[in-house]
């Protein structure tokens, strides 16, 4: 027994309640997604059948057992619909993922090198926009990307255009939409292992003949790599799934698969396909998601 | 001295326009909520008729009221659990079902809003719950309470153990060890919780979207439907309202904080 | 002071009046205790009496052993074996706010919320003492560790030696039965260290308590301590007073860990009356005392403080096979190392060895120093030589 163990009794109770709650509310809803999407669309409340009622006794179950199919599956699979708002949900992350790196890693170097007083300040200055709504500084942009919006009116003050340039219900406007939302996620943790870094090895380095562009080649961008690591996958996982901003920036002629899955839910009512799109997008970010889990603990317990 | 030759012109540019793309935006929102003119576009003077549209619109009031309502007791109950998380995995070491527990804390962090959304709705549709404000109150606690566990388990990784194990030195049994000396020691970081807890809570339209019912619409929801049919002066003022609103919860909570806690170290802010 | 503490004692109050050991009886006795981590044996049976009003040491390498063991005392950690008795009780699974036993953390672990004043209170209160009761005890230990006037600073408001202070005074202010301390000077600067090893002696002196203090640092413990426990590997290597452990070292181990030694491999032996003379490769025959154990079959060395040895020009007059025999070996000067208070010189002995010799610079100019390359004959007597077991 160590102090450690001492204080472990009285923190495993701690786990009782939250423990029950994400059980019940977590990962029981998930047997009901794997269930349903198992099942066939029907009219009627709850639209789906078969229902598996507990007092009909055994032999219901099993028939109802019986009833489940792989039919929406094989539906996701051929129906070309499905399959492209897979493939272009991913080109889009991977787009977007890549367009954040390339601005945030400045603006995260940046920061690493201010002095120390200042690092906090741009720290707070980064999260702030964070903290305010997600519809909102969506919806600010619908006001400057409008047809007569603020950024056409400069464009066409400084004569760049001669008439106004369609920017809403574009790729380029889901893309400025996305790469807005997401920037302080890929600058966070790209800022904390810039920030960690010795300074002293950088000066090393081009103490030992480097000219700039290598030191930083060379020494600093390969140190940062776990912090580009963690914020690649803090953006590409929920960009996948993503479903506001291409449905208020982007146009609708290609659907994304949060789109598909909300379409299928709340237009169609069919809850049974929705919920194998929602089955066949997890399977999607199964990798990712487990990479991040892997990267979230070791950074916790490195912390110990 | 070398510390101002580290800071490259480059460095210096991006910095500024980094900060100016992420704060430009809101500062125009703001700035045309004040326009006295129905074209968003066009500046007309100033004015505070559209902050009059909306305390007028019932139905916007309602879910804003429901929104708040909802972050209130969402974010109170998820810092409860969350903190009680954090305690379980930074302190209990091994137990039982402790992988099942951790990976149950983190999915939600990443995993798309729609699928929880989603997968929560078919809970409560099977155990034929009413829905509206409890639902979307479950359903935020459950997303949140991820959120406080990450931070408040930071705080206490990070936290000298000794200072525990002085407590008990001192004749504190485990739990007033925890209470007298732990507890104090990781206010700031609860407090950052529950704010996190709130502003989620406050700013999620998809998970709401699926788990809400007729008649029961959140403040998101809400502007959703509305920007979908255009922009509208009226939205400036509400998003101006709500900007405001999380700004001062955050003063507020930071002043807390630094009052609860004396220590140079107070927890970041995310 | 110890007569001006007030009869009532917390301590008591707190663990129900435990009576001191009766004269004679040792405070806390360790029996055998064991404790493992995995497959390794951090504390390996250790066994060890300490007795009332001792200023204890545990000395060793870091990964000895000697932290888990305090932390055995201290309750954060429950021996695999073994007992622990404190005035003849087993506290040995005993929880640590149930020991009569108070700890001052190597870091301080300074509660980093509460002030000066509700530091030293802490443990008072948990004890359930009277409000008055409490302010004058911290007032009283305030005054014992000279930190009138910071009552109301946080612990980042203090100096390094500050905050020492008050981790002592709370760790003292419960009146405990034995107070450990676990790397206590470690954080602080030299100069500090020294005068403030001189207030610890003086305050445990004082107060007539019972030290136990782990250090790495040889130089502090045998400073302060009254007996020194050695520990190497999870056991005690050797228990002595900090000279015997210096002058007459147990085993080659102790005697390379504690101080600097010259050391010469022996290969023969032969008795001469109550001499010994022992065959070294490095250094030719040499006569020593017949140790006080008698030497076992193994390998063995002749173990020589540098400060013993003495250099000369010229060899002094030496009437071998008598009682003031003493060991010349003939050499040159090879390296000089002046420390300001010595000189240490290391000498090429012509029989192919080195040894070092410490010179004491008791004159202000250096007529008397050696120069590099000089012949010099190096020579010290039987009895400042020990025989150590390899």
């Amino acid at each position: 027994m160590s102090s450690r163990r001492i204080f472990a009794r009285p923190a495993r109770f701690a786990a009782i309640a939250p423990y029950v709650w994400m059980a019940l509310f977590f990962l029981v809803p998930f047997a009901f997604v794997l269930k349903i999407s198992l099942s066939q669309t029907a009219i009627a409340q709850p639209p789906y059948e078969p229902v598996f009622d507990l007092t009909a006794g055994w032999e219901a179950l099993k028939a109802a057992l019986a009833a489940l199919s792989i039919d929406n599956f094989r539906l996701l699979g051929s129906d070309d619909i499905y399959v492209f708002a897979y493939v272009r949900s991913l080109t889009v992350a991977v787009t977007a993922t890549a367009l954040l790196l390339l601005f945030g890693y400045p603006i995260a170097y940046g920061m690493a090198r201010l002095p120390k007083r200042w690092q906090a300040v741009a720290m707070v200055l980064v999260i702030v926009p964070f903290w305010t709504s997600f519809l909102i500084r969506i919806y600010a942009w619908i006001n400057i990307l409008q047809h007569d919006g603020l950024l056409n009116q400069i464009l066409l003050a400084l004569h760049l255009v001669s008439q106004p340039v369609v920017w809403l219900s574009t790729d380029t406007a889901m893309y400025i939409g996305i790469v807005y939302s997401y920037l302080p996620f890929m600058i966070l943790p790209l800022y904390a292992t810039l920030a960690k870094m010795e300074p002293a090895l950088e000066e090393a380095a081009s103490d030992l003949g480097a000219p700039p562009w290598h030191v930083f080649w060379l020494v600093t961008f390969p140190l940062s790599l776990p912090g580009v690591g963690a914020g690649v996958l803090l953006c590409f996982i929920p960009i996948v799934g993503e479903f506001v901003i291409p449905d208020l920036l982007a146009g609708s002629n290609a659907l994304m698969i949060g789109q598909t899955l909300w379409l299928e839910f709340f237009t169609n009512k069919d809850w049974p396909v929705a919920s194998a799109a929602a089955i066949v997008l997890l399977v999607v970010l199964l990798l990712p998601l487990l990479l991040y889990e892997r990267l979230q603990k070791r950074q916790l317990e490195q912390r110990r | 001295m070398r510390k101002v030759s580290r800071l490259s012109r480059f460095n210096i540019a991006s910095l500024a326009l980094g900060l100016a793309f992420l704060y430009l935006p809101i500062l125009i929102l703001v700035l045309y909520s004040f326009n006295a003119s129905r074209l968003v576009t066009v500046w007309g003077g100033w004015s505070l008729r559209w902050y009059r549209e909306f305390f007028k619109d019932r139905a916007m009031i309602e879910a804003a009221w429901m929104s708040l309502r909802v972050a209130v007791s969402s974010a109170t109950i998820a810092t409860l659990l969350g903190t009680l998380a954090a305690v379980a995995l930074s302190r209990g070491e091994r137990f039982r079902g402790r992988t099942l527990f951790s990976g149950m804390l983190y999915a939600p962090l990443v995993m798309p809003e729609v699928i929880t959304g989603l997968s929560l709705l078919l809970l409560f549709v099977a155990l034929n719950a009413e829905r509206g404000f409890w639902t979307v109150t479950i359903a935020h606690t459950t997303l949140t309470m991820c959120f406080v566990a990450v931070v408040v388990q930071s705080r206490l990784g990070s936290l000298d153990r000794s200072l525990e194990e002085a407590a008990m030195d001192l004749g504190c049994n485990p739990v007033r060890a925890f209470m007298a000396v732990t507890l104090p020691l990781i206010a700031p970081a609860i407090v950052a919780g529950w704010m996190l807890a709130f502003t989620l809570s406050l700013d999620d339209l998809v998970i709401a979207s699926f788990t809400t019912g007729p008649g029961s619409a959140t403040l998101p929801i809400r502007i959703y439907s509305e920007v979908r049919l255009g922009v509208k002066p009226e939205i400036n003022a509400i998003c101006t309202l709500v900007i405001a609103l999380i700004a001062v919860v955050i003063v507020i909570a930071s002043l807390a904080s630094k009052l609860s806690s004396s220590q140079g170290e107070s927890a970041a802010p995310l | 002071m110890a007569e001006e503490l007030p009869g009532r004692d917390v301590q008591a109050d707190v663990t129900g009046g435990d009576a001191l050991p009766a004269a004679g009886q040792p405070l806390l006795r360790i029996e055998g205790v064991a404790k493992r981590f995995g497959t390794f044996r951090a504390v390996d049976g250790v066994s060890l009496d300490i007795k009332s009003g001792e200023f204890f040491a545990l000395l060793g390498p870091s990964g000895c052993g000697k932290t888990t063991l305090l932390r055995m005392l201290a309750g954060f950690e429950a021996p695999d074996e073994g007992h622990i008795l404190l005035g003849g009780k087993d506290i040995a699974q005993a929880l640590p706010h149930e020991r009569p036993i108070n700890m001052m953390f190597q870091n301080y672990a300074l509660f980093p919320h509460l002030s000066v004043r509700d530091n030293i209170a802490f443990g008072l209160k948990r004890a359930g003492m009277a409000r008055a009761e409490i302010a004058t005890r911290v007032a009283e230990m305030v005054a014992l560790v000279k930190l009138e006037g910071l009552e109301k600073r946080k612990p980042d408001q203090l100096s390094g030696g500050q905050r020492q202070r008050v981790a002592l005074a709370r760790a003292l202010a419960r009146r405990p039965q034995l107070l450990l301390l676990d790397e206590p000077l470690a954080a602080l600067d030299k100069k500090l260290r020294e005068s403030t090893q001189g207030e610890l002696m003086e305050l445990q002196r004082r107060l007539g308590m019972t030290f136990i203090i782990v250090t790495h640092d040889q130089e502090e413990a045998m400073t302060m301590a009254s007996r020194i426990g050695v520990m190497k590997a999870g056991k005690l290597a050797q228990v002595a007073s900090p000279r015997e452990l210096y002058e007459a070292p147990r085993s080659r181990w102790i005697a390379e860990f504690v101080g600097d030694i010259n050391l010469f491999d022996g290969e023969t032996k032969l008795r001469d009356g109550h001499r010994l003379v022992i065959g070294t490769r490095d250094a030719g025959a040499l006569v020593v005392a017949e140790p006080r154990e008698p030497l076992g079959t193994g390998k063995f060395a002749v173990a020589i403080r540098p400060e013993k040895v003495k250099l000369s020009r010229r060899a002094p007059v030496s009437e071998a096979g008598r009682e003031t025999a003493i060991n010349l070996l003939d050499g040159v000067i090879a390296d000089i190392c002046y420390l300001g208070g010595t000189t240490t010189y290391k000498v090429k002995l012509d029989s192919g060895g080195m040894l070092q010799a410490s010179v004491v610079n008791s004159a202000r100019l250096d007529v008397d120093a050696y120069s590099l390359n000089q012949h010099v004959v190096a020579w010290f007597t039987p009895d400042d030589c020990v025989v150590l077991p390899s």
